[in-house]
């Protein structure tokens, strides 16, 4: 007797077929920013051209193989003009830049290669050509001459040239954004994230980066959801294709199917119900339930944040980047500039402490006035305050606005990634020298300015006892403490796993530091990812920190959990996560305990 | 095969516009032609691999030629190179 397939299931089968999308492609990523966004995806390709990374099939490939070399007929006919123009307007040596790239474009290993990637590997042209033209870009931007560096540029003019040629349009830039949309890129470059209208920008996901990256920064600064260090999966989705980002669970879903959709709509909602409670917390003390105060601080990127800190509730600015002068722009910031960015903090803060770290960039995002030699080890090199100190008219301009500034709130100057007592004292004494400079020409600068180191490099920690007597108060940089102390890069996605804020060994280093300060009455804060970890936060109040500074979104969350907790609770955690071994065990442990003692904020994630 | 020793003699090395004439006397031959430089070596009709070359003024280069018209191609290229590329 044969079975027949019941009548129910075949009605299940019809339901299925309805309500889910077959094409629905869920990822998961790293979540840096939390909430949840739904809307139309616009990807970037990294030179900020949107690509449709899409394959083709085998049948196709002919056809898109002959599709590309017509292609290069007509930008190679497009740059023949423009140097023909050029050259009549501004003479030959300009125009036959453009014959040059003429070469570029047939360049026979270029051609090999997009003719490799579309017959044998499926690639439509447009994805090729971003391919091949990327990969010189890139090598020759990493080239050590200046010359080969600045070819990359005209890479970038055939490519975009070769793409326009393709698709019969101009090329989008990231700073085109034509309705509100989640950008979908590579990577972004802190100087593309900065260049975000931030009007139109739902969410962010990257396939790279870590957790402590600028676009993790810039998101939460910009209070939108980001998940990064996704993976490949550019191919696998074009603008206009609908997506949800879960800042929680750094979860992505590519044409999402009805009951996802249905669930993440119900899920912003409750995301903004609770929002509303928790800014009910507003204007309430960061207190234990036995009544200890802890501090909570803003970390702030962009002048006009101060607005979000004061609507959240912040004691202050613990950590004021002051990088965003430097990115995005082709020239180095005024000392206007610098003054007109630092005042206004510190006159909006309305007297709460305000600390401004002095730049904390490397030699390789400061391209703009010097050719500088390509590092091996970027994190290990020419950055930070070790480029300040090698360029002092650079630094007197930041600390002559700094000290100029001052005056219109309550400044704090705080130097990163010191690693020795002498570039402590040599950043302290172009200090001393330009406040003199001010003095006698007649600029009154308060006398009780505080200042202060980040704790950041191990070897910080280890001398802190020597460095105590001449320091205001230090700020823990838990990132870079992270990186170095773990020897990892944040940023290398095959490595980020080992990147654990709550390694035993960073919280070694972390109450090592407390310890010192808190014996010479000297304030110690934490300013890293991980003062925005509720579990982590609990953690570091045990650990006897009572100044955290954070992304100003998350401080009501931070201020729930505190105020959910004795001190001794959290005693009891520190006491508890000190003993254990392993990373893993350390984030299990508080993540167990912080769901036993502020479930509410658990269930939000 | 025949080989040369030529030297970039033009002041700016071999940037964009000496590289654009290399490719283009370089495809009027029917032989392999390639440049090295320490071991590197470069397709003279790839302009990507000539300027991933480097090479600034004074840099000696061995020039190679392989194929029927070799000969004339090795004298071609390097009456450029002694031309300074007829780029002043």
């Amino acid at each position: 007797m044969r079975i027949w397939p019941s009548r129910p299931s075949r009605v299940f089968l019809i339901h299925n077929l309805m309500t889910t999308n077959p094409r629905m492609l869920e990822l998961q990523g790293i979540a840096v920013s939390p909430g949840v966004a739904i809307g139309k995806a616009i990807v970037f390709d990294r030179e900020g051209y949107s690509i449709a990374r899409c394959l083709i099939s085998r049948s196709e490939t002919q056809k898109e193989w002959e599709r590309l070399v017509e292609a290069v007929g007509r930008a190679h006919h497009a740059l023949g003009l423009r140097g023909k123009q050029t050259t009549d307007t501004w003479g030959s040596d300009l125009g036959g830049i453009f014959s040059a790239q003429q070469q570029l474009l047939l360049d026979p290993h270029v051609r090999s290669e997009m003719e490799h990637l579309i017959k044998d590997n499926l690639y439509a042209a447009e994805y090729a050509v971003s391919e091949v033209f990327a990969k010189y870009a890139a090598a020759f931007r990493k080239a050590s001459s200046s010359f080969l560096a600045e070819r990359a540029a005209d890479v970038r003019d055939v490519e975009q040239t070769l793409l326009e040629a393709l698709t019969g349009k101009p090329t989008q830039t990231l700073k085109e954004i034509p309705h509100e949309a989640i950008v979908v890129s590579h990577d972004l470059t802190p100087g593309e994230t900065a260049s975000f209208d931030t009007e139109k920008v739902l969410a962010i996901c990257t396939e790279a980066g870590g957790p402590g990256g600028h676009t993790a920064i810039v998101a939460r600064g910009m209070e939108i959801p980001a998940v990064v260090g996704v993976g490949n999966f550019l191919h696998n989705i074009r603008s206009g294709d609908e997506v949800i980002i879960d800042g929680h669970l750094g979860r992505i879903f590519v044409s999402p199917d009805l009951p996802t959709r249905e669930r993440y709509l119900k899920r912003r909602l409750a995301r903004e119900t609770i929002f509303t409670e928790l800014s009910e917390l507003k204007d309430l003390p960061a207190e234990t339930s036995d009544g200890v105060h802890v501090e909570l601080m803003a970390n702030v990127e962009f002048p006009t944040e101060t607005q979000t800190c004061l609507a959240r509730g912040a004691d202050g600015v613990g950590l004021y980047r002051t990088e965003f002068l430097y990115l995005g722009h082709e020239k180095e910031p005024t000392e206007e500039e610098h003054y007109q960015a630092y005042q206004q903090v510190l006159r909006d803060m309305q007297g709460r402490p305000v600390v401004i770290r002095t730049l904390d960039l490397g030699a390789d995002k400061m391209g703009m006035t010097r050719p500088i030699e390509p590092e091996n080890n970027p994190f290990l090199g020419l950055r930070s305050i070790r480029l300040s100190l090698r360029n002092p008219a650079l630094f007197r301009v930041q600390v002559r606005a700094i000290l100029r500034a001052a005056s219109s709130g309550n400044c704090w100057i705080m130097f990163p990634m010191v690693t020795t007592l002498d570039e402590y004292r040599s950043a302290k004494f172009l200090l001393r020298s330009v406040a003199d400079d001010l003095t006698c020409e007649g600029i009154r600068i308060p006398a009780n300015i505080k200042v202060g180191m980040m704790v950041e490099v191990p070897a910080a920690v280890l001398m802190l006892d020597r460095f105590i007597e001449e320091i205001d108060f230090v700020s823990i940089g838990t990132n870079d403490l992270t990186q170095y102390t773990l020897a990892v890069d944040r940023s290398n996605d095959s490595v980020a796993d080992l990147y654990q804020a709550c390694d035993p060994a960073v919280l070694r280093l972390i109450k090592q530091t407390h310890e010192i300060t808190s014996k010479h009455g000297k304030s110690t804060s934490v300013c890293g990812e991980m003062s925005n970890n509720p579990a982590y936060a609990l953690l570091l109040v045990g650990m006897g920190i009572r100044s955290l500074s954070l992304a100003p979104s998350t401080i009501p969350v931070i201020k729930k959990a505190i105020r959910s907790v004795t001190l001794g609770q959290c005693e009891a955690i520190a006491w508890r996560a000190l003993r254990l071994g392993t990373a893993r065990e350390v984030d299990a442990f508080l993540m167990n305990q912080l769901a036993g003692l502020v479930p509410e904020i658990v269930l939000q994630a | 095969m025949i080989t040369r020793l030529v030297t970039v003699q033009n002041p700016e090395g071999l940037h964009m516009r000496p590289a654009d004439k290399l490719v283009r006397a370089a495809s009027g031959y029917q032989c392999q032609i390639e440049l090295e430089r320490c071991g590197q070596v470069a397709d003279c009709r790839s302009m990507i691999g000539l300027l991933t070359l480097g090479a600034p003024q004074g840099t000696q280069l061995t020039l190679r030629a392989q194929g029927p018209d070799a000969d004339l191609a090795i004298e071609a290229i390097s009456r450029l190179f002694d031309s300074q590329f007829d780029d002043h």
